[in-house]
């Protein structure tokens, strides 16, 4: 029940895009195409899920033990950006096909805030390590939902006749803050 | 002299990260509820985004060219956890209420950029201009943010009411959608007025 809770609070109540402003760069750069959307979305899942497995442990049984808590942002950042670089390698080995299908975004993600605060927050909010994984599987896929609904948004705006003083990027803002509207409503989901 | 001017001034209008080149949006729209938070994320970066290029620029010969990433973001974090700690001890409820926005100082993409694209390359003297008007570029568009939302969403101004006792504070700018209205705003506006200074430029030509 409390591993429930966590992941529909990261999914839908505080979405990582929408109510905390995390990822913005990739949530306004990458969302042109649905189909861009979504392998970003499927990337930043795996990496962030990838990426809370391998600093948890690292945390709590060598950082900690040693008395070395400060170097936290220094340790993570690097954990997360040699992770990224060895997925890539092996992806793109033995896995061809998935390469081609998310590979152009690993170099990007590494950079990705959302990842490293939710890292930051595992440690912070003092969860265990499965946890974690559930709060990292639940707020990237919350990333990918905000992605997908931004990019079909954008779809339409194509199409639609915006304001001259609109047009191009403030009209995406615009839309992401009505998003955000709608997504206030599922504060009441949980108590 | 001259050119030094120029450099800083780049950072304040023409480039500026946030209206121009529309980097380093994340901290930005997440901490500018209230001008005390967005004068304290501003200062915090421009400290690490001035400490970060004096280093780099003055061992730029130094660092191996395939290396350098790694090497950056080491510099970057030694500075971010410096002003960490600093915030934690001196200011706990300023770094309380910014959370986690704090440490990831060191994933903006506007310090890497800058560093990347300029201190990697100029002497340090220059990179102190180009930080300086870089950092301050961001903390007064994040001031003015902070104040448009702070006004409307709870009728204050850094904590000391300014508006007249009958007015309802309207919440929605205070909470995250009224974020992304504003910066939204902000950034038509700016595109308005990039386009009539082009004209007044053509027209004077």
């Amino acid at each position: 029940m409390e591993l429930a809770k966590i992941f529909i609070v990261a999914l839908l109540v505080n979405n990582v895009v929408l109510m905390r402003f995390l990822a913005l760069c990739s949530y306004i750069g990458m969302t042109s195409e649905v189909g861009q959307s979504v392998g970003m979305g499927f990337a930043v899942t795996f990496v962030t899920v990838m990426a809370t497995a391998a600093t948890w442990p690292l945390y709590h049984f060598v950082l900690v033990p040693l008395g070395l808590t400060f170097l936290k942002i220094l340790v993570f950042i690097l954990v997360i950006a040699s992770l990224v670089q060895l997925v890539e390698f092996y992806l793109k080995k033995n896995i061809p096909g998935l390469y081609a299908a998310m590979g152009i975004y690993l170099p990007l993600i590494t950079t990705n805030c959302a990842i490293l605060a939710v890292t930051f927050e595992n440690i912070d909010y003092g969860y265990s390590f499965i946890e974690s994984i559930v709060y990292a599987v639940g707020v990237s896929l919350g990333f990918l939902l905000a992605m997908v609904l931004l990019a079909g948004v954008r779809d339409r705006i194509k199409t639609s006749p915006v304001p001259k003083f609109m047009q191009g990027t403030p009209i995406l803002f615009i839309a992401s803050s009505l998003l955000g509207v709608a997504f206030m409503g599922f504060s009441g989901l949980i108590k | 002299m001259k050119s030094l001017w120029k450099t800083f001034k780049q950072g304040i209008i023409y480039e500026n990260p946030l209206l121009m080149l529309m980097i380093g949006l994340c901290s930005a729209l997440a901490v500018t509820s209230s001008v005390a938070n967005g004068l304290g994320m501003g200062l915090a970066m421009t400290f690490v985004l001035l400490f970060s290029e004096i280093v780099i620029s003055v061992f730029r010969k130094v660092i191996p060219n395939s290396v350098r990433i790694p090497i950056f973001i080491i510099i970057i974090a030694a500075f971010t956890t410096m002003v960490d700690l600093v915030m934690k001890a001196y200011f706990p409820d300023l770094s309380k209420s910014m959370g986690v926005f704090i440490p990831l100082i060191v994933v903006n993409c506007i310090i890497m950029g800058r560093v990347e694209a300029f201190a990697s390359k100029q002497k340090p003297l220059t990179a102190i201009f180009d930080a300086l008007g870089m950092g301050l570029g961001y903390t007064w568009v994040m001031i003015a943010i902070s104040a448009v939302r702070e006004l409307l969403g709870n009728g204050s101004l850094a904590g000391i009411p300014v508006m007249p006792a009958s007015y309802q504070p309207i919440l929605f700018f205070i909470l995250p959608p009224g974020g992304f209205l504003v910066f939204g705003l902000f950034i038509s506006f700016n595109i308005w007025l990039k386009g009539r200074m082009e004209k007044s430029a053509k027209e004077r030509a």
